[in-house]
């Protein structure tokens, strides 16, 4: 795990193997189409439960270190029946936030009652990201997609290598080592009973240990869910936090006073 | 400093502090002066940075002098397009738009870290950050450019919405202050330029009085 995080210099967000900042210097100062991510989304979160999905992230949009942007709203509904959560690069979630709803608005025109489904959506977001992965010019994120059609709960995973994925329970950036294991602990195996409160429960609490421990995570956080009623994203709001016990901490070995 | 912002060898940079905040009636942006090179020679020292893209709106250009250039002339050509077919002045979310569509498309080639802000009848006063990369954000106040990481803390224990436009004023002047202070890449005058729906009001602060805070 690369513990240099910062995108810039980090050579596991440059996984093209090259930076336009030094075009000038490669051959024949041609540019190449790949990109470095500017502002950046952090870790998404998604799990499936008894009446359907829920996705929760953050609202921080980063530059660099720096906690530039504290209220981007990372959800987005595609439809009536499936959210988006982004992590990446914010200005190419804000194209694929377009993309998207003219998807929608152009199949919405051909005007024959057929709508969209989160597997349908799924399924052109990831050729979508493939096709340009293939291209060498990403869509530079990760995207968790999930929607609930006729009974049926979706729960997806699309990153810019066009790598896909279903599971029951998904987390991207740091969530993936942090978060994961709770995620799973509380999921599988109990996909059709986890409760609504059990589910907001558990993402709160993993959102928690993600403020905690991921420098790029703030505690402003909103939650997705999509059910049979449609889409749902909460206003952002904070979850609590546990720090008494550090007021009587002492320096870091034998020190008492 | 330099890569940070994608200069090319001998390209020349708008190093620079911009922050634009908006009031009851309209926004306030402003601007120090200096175009350097290489980070160390100081190309112009009373530039403008606060570009006329509409009669009430203005963009603040960071980063590459050429590249923040062209996108500001293109944006003011589409705006007087604008205008004619519409037959009324732009919405400043129309200017942002065209700022992002511009740096969006093309930011492999582009170093360009923009504010667009203005004045519309429908939206009163608006602020817009177009930072590399092409994202677009709406927001209450924006910093941008080499100077603006000192600012975070100011504008955010500083700003309150629905200031009135002396206090706003202060607040500009006070932070562009700070940061031409601390960072090598901005300096010389103050610019301000003050729109709303009466028109822009331009202030100018020369170097020699640019007050001068902190030890």
């Amino acid at each position: 795990m690369e513990w240099n995080f910062d995108p810039f210099s980090n050579n596991s967000f440059n996984h093209y193997g090259n930076n336009p900042i030094n075009a000038s210097h490669s051959a024949g100062g041609i540019i190449q189409r790949t990109q470095s991510p500017k502002v950046w989304g952090g870790t998404t979160l998604g799990v499936v439960y008894q009446d359907g999905v829920m996705l929760a992230a953050d609202t921080l949009g980063s530059w660099g270190q720096l906690a530039r942007y504290r209220k981007e709203e990372r959800l987005y509904p595609v439809g009536n029946f499936t959210a988006i959560a982004y992590a990446g690069d914010m200005s190419d979630f804000q194209y694929t936030k377009h993309m998207l709803d003219s998807l929608m608005i152009k199949e919405y025109y051909i005007n024959d009652d057929h709508v969209l489904s989160t597997p349908h959506v799924y399924e052109y977001l990831s050729r979508v990201m493939y096709h340009r992965r293939t291209k060498m010019d990403p869509l530079w994120n990760t995207f968790i997609v999930g929607g609930y059609n006729n009974g049926e709960r979706f729960l997806g995973y699309v990153d810019l290598l066009g790598t896909t994925y279903q599971s029951s329970a998904i987390s991207t950036g740091l969530g993936a080592y942090y978060a994961q294991p709770i995620l799973r602990k509380a999921v599988e195996g109990r996909e059709g009973l986890l409760t609504e409160a059990e589910a907001i429960e558990l993402l709160n609490s993993c959102m928690r240990v993600l403020f905690y421990r991921d420098c790029k995570v703030i505690n402003s956080i909103q939650r997705a869910k999509v059910t049979a009623a449609g889409v749902e994203i909460t206003e952002p709001y904070s979850v609590s936090s546990e720090w008494g016990f550090g007021e009587g901490v002492r320096g870091f070995g034998s020190q008492k006073q | 400093m330099e890569t940070e912002l994608g200069l090319k060898p001998g390209e020349i940079g708008l190093g620079t502090t911009l922050v634009a905040v908006g009031f009851d009636g309209g926004v306030i942006i402003g601007a120090d002066s200096r175009t350097s090179m290489g980070g160390a020679y100081v190309v112009n020292r009373v530039t403008d940075k606060l570009t006329y893209v509409s009669d009430r709106i203005y963009c603040c250009r960071s980063g590459s002098a050429a590249d923040t250039q062209a996108v500001a002339n293109l944006v003011t050509y589409y705006l007087q397009l604008y205008a004619i077919q519409h037959g009324e002045e732009p919405p400043v979310r129309v200017a942002a738009a065209l700022f992002q569509e511009l740096c969006y498309k093309n930011k492999e080639m582009l170093s360009a870290g923009i504010i667009c802000a203005g004045w519309d009848k429908y939206a009163g006063g608006s602020v817009y950050g177009i930072p590399i990369g092409g994202s677009l954000h709406k927001l209450p106040y924006a910093t941008a450019g080499s100077g603006s990481t000192y600012l975070y803390g100011y504008l955010d224990t500083a700003f309150r919405p629905n200031m009135t436009k002396e206090e706003t004023i202060e607040l500009v002047k006070t932070a562009i202050a700070l940061a031409i202070g601390r960072d090598g890449s901005s300096g010389g005058c103050i610019r301000l330029a003050v729109i709303t729906e009466d028109g822009v009001e331009r202030h100018f602060i020369p170097g020699d009085q640019v007050p001068v805070l902190g030890i």
